[in-house]
């Protein structure tokens, strides 16, 4: 099981958590991440003011994907979506194809659509499986109770992601947390955004969004919340701290990506996994979990 | 609130986008509200509102929908595309607004200043010395600062 990794902008420059769990977990369940360096941006923060641009950027990427003769493995749900969307889009319409391949010549590069793109969570449920995933548990994670954030851009727009899973019922994140031992809290508002597209444009209306989510998991006594995109992170963890200081309710709300969990069941330390890196302590939650 | 009149509708615009093959089919709204009902971002600031966007466009308010500040607080989750009983693509078709609103040079200093870096290195964050040196030092491979081919894919882009 080989793939290229697409780390994006945001995960190696400020998530690097996110991708030390990530190549953790992956190596211990056999899943051979290939480091590409010409991969560049995905093109997602251009699709607001450059769509063309934007689509330009996803399909470089995918071809140098396609030249490489790998499918590619992505962390962040924003550029899963930026690429999954240019791939569904080249594919389906023929004179859109002809136009960017006209650009990318270029750049010596000639869109084929060979090469799948799928969100790490994706790969670890329809290509590692359930039963992989089971064999690594190490440590016993009962009682810890998980409330997950699927995002946005993981689950939609529905209509370029085969029905991997429901957007208006998403399971699959869960599905694997129950493999690692987890226990999975429901919430009111699961299905919310985390607010973070708006943090460019209105900080404020950003910050409440992320908020309103925030109280619900609180209010379900969740011991922590669980995550597979790096601005969502951003909007729950790293600016939490903020968020309780603008409206005095207190969370301290740990924020762990999935395969941090994961990686935690797999019997993974601390520094392994990036905990040290979360920006709400994690410290409380793992002690329940030594020896 | 400030009337607006019919008399101002850009038929024009509406046609444009009504066009096009993948976001065309607006006018299929029968206006049930499903799209604000969900909407996170309306939750918090009522200001925005999904529905109104979707009847501004039918009703040709280009200067309104482009001007203003309202498709710039949609923050892109889809709640209200994956809602709509029409299946209208609301989401996508805000973001195409958004993109024309750029054009006529109303766009948050944010959006901007991404693009910009973009054009300027092929990615958002450069990864200097610096931040290699830290990725060694948790194991981590050490990145390119710039991304080349992308500087060189968007140079001639406005």
């Amino acid at each position: 099981m080989e793939y290229g990794l697409f780390l994006g902008c945001t995960i190696p420059a400020r998530s690097r958590n996110y991708e030390l769990a990530a190549r953790a977990v992956a190596s211990r369940l056999g899943v051979e991440l290939i480091d590409i360096e010409e991969f560049s941006c995905c093109g997602f923060p251009l699709e607001a003011s450059d769509e063309r641009g934007a689509l330009l950027l996803a399909a470089m990427n995918l071809c140098i994907a396609e030249e490489r003769g790998v499918d590619i493995c992505v962390l962040c749900s924003a550029c899963a979506s930026m690429l999954t969307k240019t791939a569904y889009h080249l594919d389906h319409d023929r004179k859109l194809r002809d136009q960017i391949n006209q650009e990318l010549v270029k750049i010596g590069k000639d869109y084929k659509g060979r090469a799948q793109v799928k969100h790490f969570a994706r790969i670890l449920l329809e290509d590692v499986g359930l039963e992989r995933i089971r064999k690594q548990v190490k440590r016993d994670l009962k009682g810890l109770k998980v409330a997950t954030h699927y995002g946005c851009h993981y689950l939609k727009p529905s209509y370029i992601y085969e029905d991997f899973d429901d957007p208006q019922d998403p399971k699959t994140l869960e599905i694997i947390l129950e493999a690692v031992g987890a226990t999975n809290v429901q919430y009111r508002r699961k299905k919310d955004c985390c607010g973070g597209p708006v943090l460019l444009s209105d900080e404020q209306v950003a910050l409440s969004v992320a908020e309103e989510k925030l109280k619900q998991v609180r209010d379900v006594g969740a011991d922590c919340m669980n995550l597979v995109c790096p601005f969502c992170s951003l909007m729950f963890d790293a600016n939490q701290k903020g968020i309780e200081a603008n409206s005095g309710n207190e969370f301290n709300l740990p924020v762990l990506y999935l395969p941090q969990i994961m990686g935690l069941a797999f019997g993974f330390s601390r520094k392994e996994l990036g905990l040290n890196l979360n920006s709400v302590s994690t410290k409380e939650l793992e002690s329940a979990f030594e020896g | 609130m400030k009337r607006f009149s019919l008399q101002d509708s850009d038929h024009a615009f509406v046609h444009e986008i009504e066009l096009s093959d993948f976001i065309g089919g607006f006018r299929d709204c029968y206006t049930c509200g499903t799209c604000t009902a969900g909407c996170p971002v309306h939750r918090v600031n009522k200001d925005y509102d999904p529905l109104k966007i979707m009847r501004m466009l039918v009703l040709g308010f280009r200067e309104e929908l482009l001007k203003g500040n309202m498709i710039w607080l949609c923050s892109d989750c889809y709640t209200c595309q994956e809602n709509c009983p029409m299946e209208v693509r609301i989401t996508d078709i805000i973001n195409h607004l958004k993109n024309l609103a750029t054009r006529e040079k109303n766009v948050p200093l944010g959006v901007s200043t991404q693009k910009k870096l973009l054009k300027e290195q092929g990615k958002i964050y450069i990864i200097d010395e610096f931040d290699n040196k830290k990725r060694a030092k948790v194991g981590l491979p050490a990145l390119p600062e710039l991304a080349e081919a992308a500087k060189a894919l968007l140079q001639e882009r406005e």
